[in-house]
C-alpha cells in the first residue's frame, strides 16, 4: 500500500507483476477516514466484515479486488 | 484487572472483523486501553505499561494481546510479547511519518498514514517517498482533504488477502 508520483511510476515499480488497484490520494483519504475514524473512540467496537464492506461500497470501491470475503 | 475492565461493558460477545471468531468484552476493553495509552504516551505501550494502567500483570496483558492479535484487532511482533501495530499506528519506524497533534507518528502504510489523521481527528502532514523513484512526497491534510491531489495510491494485494501477511500488505 504505497504512494507514487504517477501511473508510469506504478507500472515501473510493478515490473511485470499483476497490478492491484490504483486510486487517487483524495479517495484514499476518504477511505482512511471512513475506516479508521473510530479507532480511538473510548467505546470502540470491532467492525464486522459486512460493515467494512459497506464502507468500501459507499466509496464505490467494488468488484472482486475490494471484496473482503 | 482485565476482568475489571470487562465488567464496565455489557457482557455479550462481539464479532471479529474478518474471521468471525469471538472477542469478549474484556479483550475489547484491553484493546481500547492499549490504543488510549498509545496516544497518551506517544509510543507503543509495553505490556508492563498496560498492566500498570489496568491493575493487572504483564502476563495477563500479553495473553489478551495474543487473542487480539488472532482476532486482527492489533498486531504483535514475532515473539508475541510486544506490539508491532495498533492500526493505523506502527510501533516500529516505517517509511510513513505523520505529523499530527504536534508530534510525529509512524504509520504502517500509505492508507494508515491518512488513518492516523483520521483516528486522531486532526489535520496532519504525511511525509514519505515514491515507492518507485524515491522522490520525497509530502502531503498536508486539512479537513480530511490532501493538498497534493496528483499523488496516486496503489494497493497490490486484494482485500480478501490483506491479513494473509499484514506486514507485507
Amino acid at each position: 500500500m504505497n504512494l507514487f508520483r504517477s501511473e508510469e511510476h506504478i507500472d515501473r515499480w510493478l515490473g511485470g507483476r499483476d497490478a492491484g488497484a490504483t486510486i487517487s490520494v483524495t479517495k484514499l483519504s476518504e477511505m482512511a477516514h471512513a475506516w479508521w475514524g473510530d479507532r480511538l473512540d473510548p467505546d470502540w467496537r470491532p467492525h464486522t466484515r459486512d460493515q467494512n464492506q459497506e464502507i468500501l461500497d459507499r466509496l464505490e470501491l467494488t468488484g472482486p479486488f475490494w471484496s473482503l470475503a | 484487572m482485565i476482568a475489571a475492565l470487562a465488567a464496565k461493558q455489557p457482557a455479550h460477545l462481539l464479532l471479529d472483523v474478518h474471521y468471525g471468531s469471538d472477542m469478549d468484552e474484556g479483550d475489547v476493553a484491553l484493546r481500547n486501553l492499549t490504543y488510549r495509552l498509545f496516544v497518551e504516551l506517544g509510543r507503543a505501550p509495553t505490556a508492563a505499561d498496560v498492566a500498570a494502567a489496568a491493575g493487572s500483570s504483564a502476563g495477563a496483558v500479553r495473553s489478551g494481546w495474543e487473542r487480539l492479535h488472532d482476532a486482527h484487532a492489533l498486531v504483535l511482533q514475532s515473539g508475541l510479547t510486544e506490539l508491532r501495530m495498533a492500526n493505523p499506528f506502527s510501533a516500529a519506524p516505517t517509511a510513513y511519518r505523520v505529523l499530527a497533534r504536534d508530534r510525529w507518528w509512524y504509520a504502517n502504510c500509505a492508507w494508515d498514514a491518512f488513518g492516523v489523521c483520521a483516528a486522531l481527528h486532526a489535520d496532519g502532514r504525511i511525509e514519505t517517498s515514491c515507492a518507485d523513484c524515491g522522490q520525497s512526497i509530502a502531503i498536508d491534510v486539512h479537513d480530511q482533504q490532501p493538498d497534493d491531489r496528483s499523488v496516486l495510491f496503489h494497493c497490490l494485494v486484494p482485500a480478501s488477502r490483506w491479513w494473509d501477511d499484514i506486514v507485507f500488505t
